[in-house]
């Protein structure tokens, strides 16, 4: 290895952990506590440092407030840091100063119990999953009609759906929810799966794949008695499942991690997505650093495992998405 | 053959996703002008009031504030995020041992969800209890404000060398800068992968022959990468210019309260249309003739951006 070999994978490490440390952080203080965290232990470490003081058999936590000479005022703790005695006055040699490695995993069944975050999961997996399977159809049908078919006003329609998927999100977020109020789905699953289940990128990308199948397989397949639907769902689609998995991950990762659509669109507790449920839950719990970070820890790592499952695939479906025509 | 008749199976076929997306995209594009030519509450429509919404605006200092706040994340954001994930693209694609790792690591943050990390960065951000401020301390620097000072970075950063800047000069605030972080961390890995791939379509000839003609790195990556990156580069520009006007979740969970402060510095446009449209006023006419003009500086950015890169095409 040479010299520029080193610094390459010197600069390469060093960004490298700039991206990964926020979540190692996120991870180290999620299995904190937060009397740990608000004495400003907030480094890597999960090592504790406590005073215990011991009266009659019993040991408490405790908090120094004042230290004197001999005897000092301290709160007293119990075991799950509830306060049972404050500025009791104690001698200094009942207190002891410890060290413990100590990883809190309770802070996970905390924030998670906390709300009904169960519930927030079901919502996201349900409504992910119909939206994808909804984009695979419609997808499908259409890049199946533009790839293989001509038609009047072919060019017009494939224009029109280029432009609109040119418009950014914030522009038709009022107007939709003007609309989806009219309609009475304000507040309901349809608002949160109905309007995303066509994805205009998705219909390029199966169009791409479709357009590359050769004809005569269509024609020997029309030959034997094969129909339209029957060659979609017999040849085109099987012979395109890798671009099918591709869209179907790039759609997934999209809807589960929405949060502005949803966050308007809906209103009651039991209809909260994820992100959403995630986002109330940062207010309600906002000087609850720990509960917060595990909280974040289990939110992400759904998306997390089924990227490391699917790092090639999923890479090469974003990287897909900057091709050109 | 069989005679030529009017086919109507195409049709068929677009229809499902024909109906979505004109119920779902078309028809609110067009209901937005509508909307914001009128007054407008979730009880629906009211009296015609034709322009005054942009008569409004124009005179609204809150929404040229979160303009320059939104140019001012813009203006940061792409040239900082596109020179990194060029570095990084060109580092990775002169490495083979722990090149996919490497590229995993970076994609991380693309696939996590922006609430999330929001959380975890206003934590890191904290300046008490944030990893930000350890790490200042550690290194033997003071602590800093990050989300909860409202003064410029240059004014700041002129500040410690005892020069005071005038108020036009002193940059975004302090917490907008902190956005502008995560918001490049965020979307870094992805511009990475988009410019890995542009490069590995640069044939390889070109730079064996500059090697025979004795031409050093530096000058091969002036004289043959960046030109041939150049389409890439501007769909880099052209995404990312877009997806940071559009920057909300960072603000609403980051900020505050209230949210966008503090005093205003980190108030973007999609956020000021948000409160706008469901905040206290409810006035959803005003926030649809925001999010018309919104639409109206990305489109012109975009074809501005397509107009350079006919001219700059090789």
């Amino acid at each position: 290895m040479n010299f520029k070999k080193i610094i390459t994978y010197l600069i390469l490490s060093i960004c490298g952990l700039a991206m990964i440390i926020p979540f190692f952080w996120m991870l180290t203080t999620s299995v904190k506590s937060q009397l740990e965290i608000n004495k400003g232990n907030v480094g890597f470490s999960p090592v504790e440092e406590y005073d215990v003081y011991k009266e009659s058999g019993k040991e408490y936590y405790i908090t120094i407030v004042k230290q004197g000479a001999d005897s000092s005022f301290v709160h007293l703790f119990d075991g799950d840091m509830n306060r049972i005695r404050s500025y009791a006055k104690v001698a200094n040699s009942d207190i002891r100063h410890e060290k413990k490695f100590k990883l809190h995993w309770e802070n996970f069944a905390n924030a998670f119990n906390k709300v009904p975050f169960g519930r927030y999961f079901l919502n996201t997996i349900f409504v992910s999953c119909s939206v994808v399977l909804g984009v695979m159809i419609t997808g499908s049908l259409a890049a199946y009609a533009f790839a293989t078919m001509k038609f009047k006003g072919q060019n017009f329609i494939f224009y029109l759906f280029i432009s609109m998927m040119m418009v950014p999100q914030p522009v038709y977020l009022i107007p939709s929810y003007v609309l989806l109020n009219h309609l009475g789905w304000i507040d309901t699953y349809n608002a949160l799966i109905i309007p995303w289940i066509a994805n205009i990128f998705t219909i390029f990308l199966l169009r791409q794949q479709f357009k590359t199948i050769p004809r005569d397989l269509f024609d020997a397949a029309e030959i034997d008695g094969c129909s339209r639907f029957g060659i979609l769902w017999k040849i085109v689609l099987p012979l395109s499942k890798s671009v099918i998995a591709t869209a179907a991950i790039f759609g997934f990762i999209g809807s589960w991690n929405s949060f502005m659509w949803p966050l308007i669109m809906t209103d009651s507790p039991e209809l909260r997505v994820l992100q959403v449920g995630l986002s109330y839950f940062s207010q309600e719990a906002s000087t609850q650093t720990s509960l917060l970070m595990a909280a974040s820890t289990f939110s992400i790592l759904p998306l997390l495992v089924l990227f490391l499952i699917a790092q090639k695939q999923i890479i090469a479906s974003f990287a897909s998405s900057g091709l050109k025509e | 053959m069989k005679k030529k008749k009017f086919d109507v199976g195409p049709y068929i076929y677009l229809l499902p996703a024909f109906i979505i997306v004109f119920v779902f995209r078309l028809i609110p594009i067009v209901l937005s002008f509508i909307v914001s030519f009128f007054e407008w509450t979730v009880t629906g429509a009211g009296d015609f009031i034709g322009l005054e919404n942009y008569a409004i605006m124009m005179k609204d200092k809150e929404f040229w504030q979160s303009l320059v706040n939104t140019f001012y994340l813009v203006i940061f954001v792409v040239p900082i995020s596109l020179i990194l994930s060029l570095l990084f693209a060109a580092l990775l694609n002169t490495i083979e041992k722990l090149k996919s790792f490497f590229r995993s690591v970076y994609f991380i943050p693309t696939v996590t969800s922006m609430v999330a990390i929001s959380i975890v960065w206003k934590i890191i951000f904290n300046q008490q209890t944030g990893l930000a401020n350890y790490f200042l301390e550690k290194i033997g620097l003071d602590p800093m404000g990050w989300l909860a000072e409202s003064q410029g970075i240059f004014q700041l950063l002129f500040a410690n060398l005892g020069i005071e800047l005038p108020s036009w000069a002193a940059g975004p605030s302090l917490a907008l800068f902190s956005i502008i972080i995560v918001t490049i961390w965020k979307g870094l890995g992805y511009n990475t992968i988009i410019y890995l791939a542009g490069l590995q379509n640069i044939p390889n000839v070109y730079y064996e022959a500059a090697d025979i003609d004795g031409a050093g790195k530096i000058k091969q990556f002036f004289k043959i990468t960046w030109p041939l990156i150049s389409p890439t580069t501007f769909y880099v520009l052209m995404m990312t210019t877009i997806t940071t006007f559009q920057v909300f979740s960072q603000i609403y969970l980051m900020t505050g309260p209230p949210v966008g402060g503090p005093l205003g510095t980190t108030k973007v446009i999609v956020y000021f249309l948000f409160d706008k449209g469901f905040g206290e006023s409810n006035n959803l006419s005003y926030a649809s003739a925001i999010a018309l003009v919104l639409f109206v500086i990305i489109l012109s950015l975009t074809l501005l951006q397509k107009r350079l890169e006919k001219k700059v095409h090789y």
